[in-house]
């Protein structure tokens, strides 16, 4: 589903990702670990097409089309999701306003048919419900006055909103507390695990997939993948560091 | 002896009277180029205007004569030539459109995306014999006016055009006209009060509730109104009034320069709020050919817990000089202007308010939110002064700017006067660009780079936009996102 080849890039004309090769096939989760530094964001932004973030060689399709073709909107409109490490805020606009304009987007060049104000807030209701959020905060201005916590719950309504076929999501896991990680944790079976989707999924630690067991799970370093393994990888990081696993 | 009658011995009476050839051609639709008394006279006589109007516009242009245009503003105004304009109903410089076809695709485009019917396109694309059936077609002419106007009438709220008012309801007009901004306030006030053409009355009643939003769209009709329009609200006691003027479609006009007046009288109790949708043509990219825009708008809170708020989003306009007031006369009282005033490629703005304290009590609000990009400059220019009688007058400032680019400019330039120590004045300003997180954030969501920019501006300019009735909102929240079209990335 989604095929990374030979992936180099460069940020500010440094190289960061330096080969990368991946095969995420549907229906599988697979985890993308590594030390701080090692390229986890870069190739998590090159997918979603960030820019500033220059593809110098290689190759990323996704479902078979040419993914680094399009621009951030139409790889959203494809089916791509990015989980934000660091969600922003966009002070005056509320969770509502933008979700609902950006789904109806994505939509509008599917050529499916616009939700109405009325369909989309329940969808958005009971998505944040099942997140344990209270539904309220989505009239809220985006981000704005949320904690860490919240930011990161309310990237994974927004995906349950968005109902994606391959989510990337970046560091989800970081500053959650244990209740938030086993929601966000269900929240990621519930919205992704389905035989015609993909995940992957980036992160400095093994505890999220307690949650969400990965098909594969790969260490990258330096800005290439050094080691693929099972879910036991994760375990033996999580033992032994990457500094051992890595020798 | 009725109206028409008393009207055309008038006419005669005035162009017996005077010996200009052109004032005794009452045929004539236009004046000549250039301005000087017979210029005057002849708008006045065109009006039907009685005695002391003429003498009151004549008086004002004698004044102008000895006044020199303000340098104050952070604008670079090309020198205007106030002889080789036309003051009266510019003869047409090119022939009407055919049809919509021949519009500039760009203006087309922008209709489209503003969602104006057809029909209200051409209407204002000025297409060859469009105005009247169009203006039935959008406003549904007779039912829709007819049932405004009986509503109106049956709780006495008076709403006319001013030349109406002038001639009905002449004791009103006399009373108020220039009791808020005097003639000699400024230069082109003082054009204006010589030479207005046409523009809005109202009074509402003691105690009356406006039993709806009063819109300059149900008295279309009247065109070329934009050029030196007059505005005279007058509130009475414990009356309201919410007033909208403008339009979000972008306006042109073969008149360069515009000079408006706007004056609003509140009593005691009243409120009054008066929303502004500016778009007249910005000229092209490199700034050629858009409105100069010098507009003077005032309010007098003249009774004790009188209250006047302005809101105004200002997109249009090549140069923007504007500074909707209010002169907290009243115990009380209050002011508030809320204001959107957005620039791109070369437009200029300098806009803002002032809020003058003299009561005792009286509170002002202030937000103003400053969006520039291309090589636009954009300026807060504001003055909250207290003076020494006024007793524990509250302020609050809040003042942003967001840039779009690196080449274009945001200032603002507050003044503080504060006569009186129970003052409590409180100014907040931020200046911030446009982030790419947020950007690629929302793209990522699935905007395009321009829904983007759209979003993010439109957040900023939230706590204006609010203030606007409804419909009025969505449309300016439109055009704000049109206005920056092409002006990221």
């Amino acid at each position: 589903m989604l095929e990374i080849t030979n992936l180099h890039a460069t940020v500010a004309d440094k190289p960061i990702l330096n080969g990368v090769s991946l095969h995420v096939p549907a229906g599988e989760v697979h985890a993308i670990m590594g030390p701080n530094g090692s390229g986890k964001s870069t190739l998590a932004y090159v997918l979603a097409g960030r820019p500033g973030y220059e593809v110098s060689e290689g190759s990323a399709t996704f479902g078979g089309a040419d993914l680094l073709a399009l621009e951030p909107h139409e790889r959203a409109a494809a089916g791509l999701f990015l989980g934000f490490q660091y969600p922003v805020e966009i002070p005056g606009v509320s969770y509502l306003q933008f979700l609902r304009e950006s789904l109806n987007s994505q939509r509008r060049s599917r050529g499916e048919a616009e939700l109405s104000g009325g369909e989309f807030i329940k969808l958005a209701k009971a998505q944040a419900t099942l997140l344990g959020m209270d539904a309220e905060m989505l009239k809220r201005p985006v981000n704005v006055g949320f904690s860490g916590g919240e930011k990161k719950r309310a990237e994974m309504v927004q995906m349950g909103i968005m109902n994606p076929k391959f989510a990337v999501l970046d560091e989800t896991d970081s500053g959650l507390d244990i209740d938030a990680l086993k929601a966000v944790g269900a929240g990621i079976n519930r919205i992704m695990r389905a035989p015609e989707k993909g995940v992957l999924l980036i992160t400095h630690y093994q505890r999220l997939l307690d949650y969400v067991e990965p098909d594969k799970v790969h260490v990258l370093r330096a800005g290439l993948i050094e080691r693929s393994g099972g879910p036991e990888l994760a375990h033996e990081l999580e033992r032994e560091g990457y500094a051992e696993a890595a020798a | 002896m009725n109206e028409a009658v008393k009207n055309r011995e008038l006419k005669e009476k005035i162009s017996q009277d005077y010996e200009w050839g052109f004032v005794s051609d009452i045929e004539q639709e236009f004046a000549p180029k250039g301005l000087n008394e017979d210029t005057v006279r002849f708008i006045s006589n065109k009006k039907n205007e009685p005695e002391w109007m003429l003498d009151w516009r004549l008086k004002a242009y004698r004044a102008w004569l000895e006044m020199e245009e303000v340098s104050w503003a952070k604008l670079d105004i090309p020198e205007i030539d106030y002889q080789d304009a036309y003051y009266y109903a510019a003869p047409k410089a090119k022939p009407k459109l055919a049809s919509l076809d021949e519009l500039d695709p760009e203006i087309r485009r922008t209709y489209e995306k503003l969602g104006i019917p057809i029909e209200e396109q051409k209407v204002l694309a000025g297409v060859e014999g469009a105005a009247k059936v169009a203006v039935d077609a959008v406003f549904d002419s007779v039912s829709v006016a007819t049932t405004f106007r009986k509503e109106l009438a049956a709780a006495g709220v008076i709403f006319l055009s001013i030349s109406e008012a002038i001639r009905e309801h002449p004791e009103l007009v006399q009373k108020y006209l220039g009791s808020v901004v005097p003639q000699r306030d400024n230069y082109f006030a003082c054009l204006n009060s010589a030479v207005f053409s046409d523009g809005t009355f109202v009074y509402v009643p003691e105690g009356v509730r406006c039993p709806m939003e009063l819109s300059t769209y149900f008295r279309i009709n009247a065109e070329n109104t934009g050029q030196f329009e007059r505005t005279l609200i007058v509130a009475d006691k414990g009356s309201y009034v919410s007033y909208l003027e403008g339009c979000t479609a972008p306006m042109r006009d073969e008149n360069q320069l515009h000079a408006a007046v706007v004056e609003i009288f509140a009593h005691e109790d009243a409120e009054v709020k008066y929303s502004t949708v500016q778009n007249w043509y910005p000229g092209d990219v490199e700034g050629r050919g858009g409105i100069f825009n010098f507009v003077t708008k005032r309010a007098l809170c003249s009774g004790d817990r009188s209250k006047v708020s302005w809101t105004q989003v200002e997109t249009g306009s090549a140069i923007t000089w504007k500074y909707p007031s209010c002169i907290l006369k009243g115990d009380g009282s209050v002011g508030e202007f809320y204001s959107v005033a957005l620039t791109n490629n070369r437009q200029q703005a300098d806009t803002g308010t002032k809020m003058i304290h003299i009561g005792a009590n009286t509170r002002s609000t202030i937000v103003s939110k400053g969006i520039s990009a291309g090589r636009s400059n954009n300026t807060y220019r504001g003055l909250v002064r207290v003076l020494p009688r006024a007793e524990n007058v509250r302020n609050f400032t809040q003042c942003d700017s967001l840039l779009l680019g690196s080449d274009c400019g945001a200032h603002t330039v507050p003044y503080i006067e504060v006569k009186n120590p129970t003052a409590t004045i409180e100014h907040e300003a931020t200046t911030s660009k446009i982030s790419e997180d947020q950007l690629f954030y929302a793209m990522s969501r699935g905007l395009d780079q321009e829904a983007a920019v759209a979003l993010i501006v439109n957040g900023f300019a939230r706590e204006v936009l609010k203030q606007l009735p409804m419909e009025f909102a969505v449309e300016a929240q439109k055009l704000l996102g049109i206005s920056l079209e092409g002006s990221v990335g």
